[in-house]
């Protein structure tokens, strides 16, 4: 029931500016996962949602509510910490119901109340253990019943899976999607792993040095990333970018080695144009020498079992591709490279922002 | 580095034996004393074994020191000064670390810049506010001409007097403030991850109830050694209960009765050194302290196997 509107947002300390003019709306019962590496201001922004630091400029909406002047307390969010900062002297059932001890909740539904969250959670049996005597994946748990016994509007995740080993984050994704499912309160969800923005998100919202670079569904980000950045930073392995110019016509770019490439006319590029050309490894396949739209040099490749990472040269520029042939081929050898066409992307060279086909920046101003 | 070979091993112990006889042999020379007649404590050669007059020197120091009230007196005065140490020093250290306020590092600089200042140094200009606590108000209200203006208004003249001399609160308020136990506190204060103030936050507690819910509790083990060493302390105090407390039948203070038990020229008049009374009253004045600190000790060590780190 609380739909979250962040209005021309800005945050500053002292004169340095971490954040600035961020619009974003995120509807009642959404799952949103906010994307960035270190230091792009995610986590600010998710602190400043909590109330835990004071908003310099704009508005924060909750639930039709202004809470800029709100204490974290009325504003209704429950937060989930990277460390997941438990009262270390306290038992489990303790920290859980310590958010109910502090409103005033009687103790005999306050025990009724740890004890059901506790189980949703897979916790009852540890009840009285301390944090100390837990391990990561527990005190995971017991950081998310702490959120969970309150019955919040929002749920505000800061990162809670980075401190967990693979196999560990991978079952705790699961299980925050799930009780997302079951408590249909809306979620925020920090992280610098886009794996889990991938798996965990309705919308991702997509951050770099304090603004938003795209919002969309992971699929809508990862068909048509809006910068160079974005292309970047969503897919794995990274998505291969050849630097280029555009010919006379416009419809053609030359690669830094010689190489042209045609283009769609759909793109909006103009002639003479610098521009970035970027191709997702999984999207392009090895053929003969001769064959396809380009060609590379073989270098080496990285077993996955399910595939191979192939690693080329056009000229000094490396290519990733993503095969799950078993191809022999020597290094230093001449390969061509195939893909269709809807796997091509173009940025402009300078700004990194997307040429793509139907204004990518337009949709992403309509979604916000 | 932990180093293990033999040599290293019996050199250790030897300088740890060394350090033990230096420290217990005295005391077991004042309970030698203690147990011996005066004849036998004055006599030539220095007794090294117990005889069998403890109990009756005891009886006879304790009376004559008038130790029953005494020790009420000093049990009072140390508790008062421990608890109100360690919650002085618990708050002031609070508001130091965990609110932002203008001048917060001039305040903590000028708390401790009084480690420097212990009360022996500025035992004059403390004895003069105990006498009457009130003065600094008296001489503001002077200065800024406040009395004059009451004085010429309504003929009144104002004279503000608290005497806090021959009372607890004397004893006990100038030992109080610490800036070894705020210091303590700080740095104890300043390791508690944000996360966890902010998780608090978040769970509706508010400055004062994440205090006493998670503050005091984690900091148990502070308080304990804290404890200790303020209640040693102010039981060891001599000169500023020597200084402050006239009325010695009232208020009077076991280490400053215990003073008087030490034969000097004056007490004696030349006739016979009664150490054996002052030995016997040493091992009993002597008694809470190490009570404390055994009993502290455990407390230490519940606490450190306790903490959930």
């Amino acid at each position: 029931m609380a739909e979250i509107i962040i209005r021309n947002v800005a945050k500053t300390y002292g004169k340095t500016t971490i954040m600035d003019g961020v619009n974003l709306t995120i509807r009642n019962g959404e799952f949103v996962v906010i994307l960035g590496p270190s230091g792009c201001g995610k986590s600010t922004l998710l602190r400043l949602i909590a109330g835990l630091e004071d908003i310099t400029d704009g508005e924060i909406e909750i639930g039709g509510q202004i809470v800029n002047q709100l204490e974290p307390r009325e504003r209704g969010c429950a937060m989930v910490f990277q460390n997941y900062a438990l009262y270390p002297h306290m038992t489990v059932a303790e920290n859980i119901g310590y958010a109910l001890k502090v409103a005033g909740v009687a103790k005999a539904e306050r025990l009724a109340r740890i004890e059901a969250t506790a189980k949703a959670v897979g916790l009852a049996d540890f009840l009285d253990r301390k944090p100390g005597q837990l391990s990561g994946g527990q005190r995971q748990r017991v950081a998310m019943a702490r959120a969970i016994i309150r019955e919040p509007k929002v749920f505000l995740f800061d990162e809670p899976l980075s401190n967990l080993d693979a196999k560990l984050r991978v079952q705790m994704r699961h299980e925050i999607r799930r009780i997302h499912n079951a408590v249909g309160a809306t979620s925020v969800f920090v992280t610098h792993d886009q794996h889990e923005g991938m798996t965990l998100a309705d919308r991702l919202v997509i951050m770099n040095k304090g603004t938003i670079e795209q919002i969309g569904t992971p699929e809508d980000i990862y068909e048509h990333p809006a910068s160079l950045y974005v292309a970047g930073f969503v897919g794995s392995p990274a998505m291969n970018i050849l630097p280029g110019s555009l010919d006379a016509t416009g419809l053609s770019v030359l690669l830094a080695d010689g190489q042209g490439l045609d283009i769609p006319s759909s793109f909006k590029a103009r002639a003479g144009q610098l521009v970035q050309i970027g191709l997702r490894p999984e999207k392009l396949s090895i053929l003969p020498k001769g064959h396809g739209q380009l060609s590379a040099t073989f270098q080496f490749f990285e077993e996955l079992g399910s595939a191979r990472i192939y690693h080329l040269l056009i000229e000094d520029i490396p290519l990733g591709v993503v095969s799950e042939h078993k191809l022999s081929l020597t290094e230093g050898e001449t390969v061509g490279i195939g893909f269709p066409t809807s796997a091509l992307h173009v940025f402009d060279g300078p700004s990194g922002r997307s040429l793509d086909r139907p204004g990518v920046a337009e949709r992403v101003a309509e979604l916000v | 580095m932990i180093e293990r070979t033999p040599i290293l091993n019996i050199a250790t112990h030897v300088i740890l034996a060394f350090g033990l006889i230096v420290i217990l042999v005295p005391i077991w020379l004042a309970f030698v004393a203690a147990t011996h007649t005066l004849q036998a404590v004055n006599s030539a050669p220095v007794e090294f074994w117990p005889g069998d007059q403890l109990w009756v020197n005891l009886q006879q120091a304790w009376a004559q020191s008038d130790f029953g009230p005494k020790f009420v007196n000093t049990l009072i005065v140390s508790i008062g000064v421990v608890v109100g140490k360690i919650t002085l020093a618990c708050i002031t250290a609070f508001a130091l670390v965990f609110f932002n306020f203008r001048g917060r590092m001039l305040i903590f600089w000028m708390i401790f810049i009084t480690l420097m200042l212990p009360l022996e140094v500025r035992i004059v200009p403390t004895y003069a506010v105990a006498a009457n606590a009130l003065t600094p108000f008296q001489t503001i209200m002077d200065w800024t001409g406040i009395n004059w203006l009451i004085a010429t208004l309504s003929g009144v003249e104002v004279k503000l007097e608290w005497n806090l001399l021959n009372s607890y609160t004397g004893l006990i308020l100038p030992l109080v403030a610490t800036a070894t136990g705020t210091f303590l506190y700080r740095q104890f204060f300043l390791t508690i991850p944000d996360e966890l103030v902010e998780a608090a936050r978040m769970d509706g507690a508010g400055p004062l109830r994440f205090l006493w819910d998670v503050l005091i509790p984690l900091s148990k083990t502070n308080i304990a050694a804290l404890a200790t060493i303020m209640f040693v302390y102010a039981w060891n105090q001599y000169l500023w209960p020597l200084l402050v407390i006239t009325d010695r039948a009232n208020y009077g203070m076991v280490v400053v009765q215990l003073s008087d038990l030490v034969p000097d020229q004056l007490t004696t008049g030349g006739g016979t050194p009664t150490w054996h009374l002052a030995m016997a009253a040493t091992l009993v004045v002597m008694l809470p302290p190490i009570a404390i600190v055994i009993l502290m000790q455990r407390w230490f060590v519940r606490g450190l196997i306790n903490t959930d780190k």
